[in-house]
């Protein structure tokens, strides 16, 4: 298979299943760079393993993934770790380590991926932490930080190596309108100045519209919508045009 | 036959965990910052507890030991008898079943919340071999700490022991210390402290199996630590048999 210059993100037919449950089935889509995909699906249809196989943590039972120019399925540990160095992961809780500082969190990756000076990466640290808003908060740890903290703070250490595809699993899960909003633009920023190809898994209609470029739409394990919002909404499939509706 | 299926899988699993942290020991990086920061967790922390507890034991062994030896007019030995069994057996085997369930636990649990709360994935996410952070650290961690704090465990045991003394019999500090080594040999007290890096290895590898490969979520934790403790512990005592026979093959001198 031939991947365009410009394409970030490639599912070939990729199935996958725990046991006898299958999750995926003979998915297939692609991403231009820079774009917004939001995947939507009712729960347990398969969206957050889908992100978890572009950044293998998960391997596929079958089918191939490409990210921009590497296949990954077939990638040794170590060069997946390269592949991984372009990917940002904005896990639905945050994932952040909680015996590690707001600071030690992002600083960890630099210190350890990266050959910065300490006055460079408090300086890269300090100022990632300014776009999320969480300039005054470095000192505490994870737990002293609210919902909408966290996943600001989860985002700040994705955003931290400055990754050229994000990945963000239900970024607006459990937060009021206002701070989901919030989420939101972060994304709409992100993209703006740095071009990022973003993958948002959301259940959150209205956010999806507002950061959207492409939607794709789960259902059990099949991807049964790709395309803009108009292309979904014209979609055969009832569960796709009710899932990108807003009512 | 269901319960031998699951014991060889396990074996199995646990086997390859193991081998693969002595792979990775000697594969950079080295993790300086983290084998510090879980030293401190399971060597400092861990002090008091083998101090308290040594203490304790030498206090309580010679209350027990003393009537039956003055009774057979043995009474000098009493300081011997002491070092010998906390040298020998008391401080390893004590040590290591109290970090198993100070420290092994808390690597299972942490482990496994850790994994339960996708912090593993975090990690990998950011192109961090989990493994070499959280696992390697850890086992590194006991395997350094163990042996220290056996020698804290028997030197508070003997100094129990001479509270204990003292108070029946008035000896002086120096006359205990004095009766307690005269028939000590390096090799009762080198080989017996030595075999306790490996029973550091066994609470590090084990403990770490249990927390890093736990899929269980919540209920994950609870489990990962409770296996931690029981299976360290079990596999300490037959460790300790089979490095018993390993000591005395060594040194001949040793066997009592």
């Amino acid at each position: 298979m031939n991947v365009e210059p410009r394409t970030a993100v490639v599912f070939d037919r990729v199935s996958k299943a725990f046991g006898p449950k299958q999750v995926l089935r003979d998915v297939s889509f692609e991403l231009p760079a820079g774009e917004t995909l939001c995947i939507l699906g009712r729960s347990g249809t398969g969206k957050s393993v889908t992100l978890k196989l572009l950044i293998s943590l998960l391997k596929p039972d079958q089918g191939k993934i490409w990210i921009e120019k590497d296949e990954i399925t077939s990638l040794k540990e170590a060069d997946i770790s390269k592949v991984r160095r372009k990917m940002g992961f904005l896990f639905q809780d945050a994932a952040l380590f909680d015996s590690y500082t707001l600071y030690e969190n992002l600083a960890l990756p630099l210190r350890r991926l990266t050959d910065k000076r300490q006055e460079e990466i408090d300086s890269i640290v300090d100022s990632v932490l300014g776009q999320v808003g969480l300039a005054t908060d470095k000192a505490k740890m994870p737990a002293a930080l609210s919902g909408g903290m966290r996943k600001r703070a989860g985002l700040a250490r994705a955003l931290v190596l400055e990754p050229q595809i994000l990945l963000a699993d239900e970024p607006s899960s459990g937060l009021d309108r206002i701070t989901a909003s919030e989420i939101d633009e972060l994304l709409l920023r992100q993209k703006a100045e740095h071009q990022t190809t973003i993958i948002v898994v959301t259940h959150d209609v209205h956010g999806a519209r507002r950061v959207g470029d492409r939607f794709a739409v789960f259902d059990k394990g099949d991807l049964i919508a790709f395309g803009t919002s108009s292309d979904i909404e014209r979609s055969p499939h009832e569960t796709a045009r009710k899932l990108i509706s807003e009512h | 036959m269901c319960w031998l299926n699951k014991l060889i899988e396990f074996v199995g699993k646990v086997s390859q965990f193991g081998s693969r942290v002595i792979a990775d020991l000697f594969r950079p990086p080295f993790e300086a910052g983290q084998i510090a920061r879980q030293l401190a967790e399971a060597g400092s922390k861990s002090l008091p507890l083998v101090v308290a507890s040594g203490f304790a034991l030498g206090t309580v062994m010679t209350l027990h030991t003393r009537s039956t030896l003055v009774t057979f007019g043995a009474g000098a030995l009493i300081p011997t008898v002491q070092a010998l069994a906390f040298f020998v057996e008391i401080g390893p085997l004590v040590a290591a079943l109290l970090l198993a369930g100070r420290v092994g636990s808390g690597i299972g649990a942490v482990l496994a919340n850790m994994r339960a709360t996708e912090q593993i994935d975090g990690i990998e996410s950011l192109s961090i071999d989990s493994f070499k952070f959280l696992v390697i650290p850890r086992v590194v961690a006991c395997v350094l700490a163990l042996p220290l704090l056996t020698l804290f465990m028997d030197f508070s045991g003997l100094l129990g022991g001479y509270l204990s003394e003292f108070l029946a019999s008035r000896i002086s500090f120096h006359l205990y210390v004095t009766r307690a080594f005269q028939d000590l040999e390096w090799s009762n007290f080198i080989a017996p402290t030595i075999k306790t890096t490996v029973f550091g290895f066994i609470i590090g590898t084990v403990s770490s199996f249990f927390g890093y490969t736990t899929n269980e979520g919540a209920h994950g934790v609870g489990k990962a630590a409770t296996n931690s403790v029981v299976v360290s512990s079990l596999l300490i005592i037959l460790a300790d048999v089979i490095l018993i026979k390993c000591i005395f093959f060594a040194f001949p001198d040793s066997a009592l």
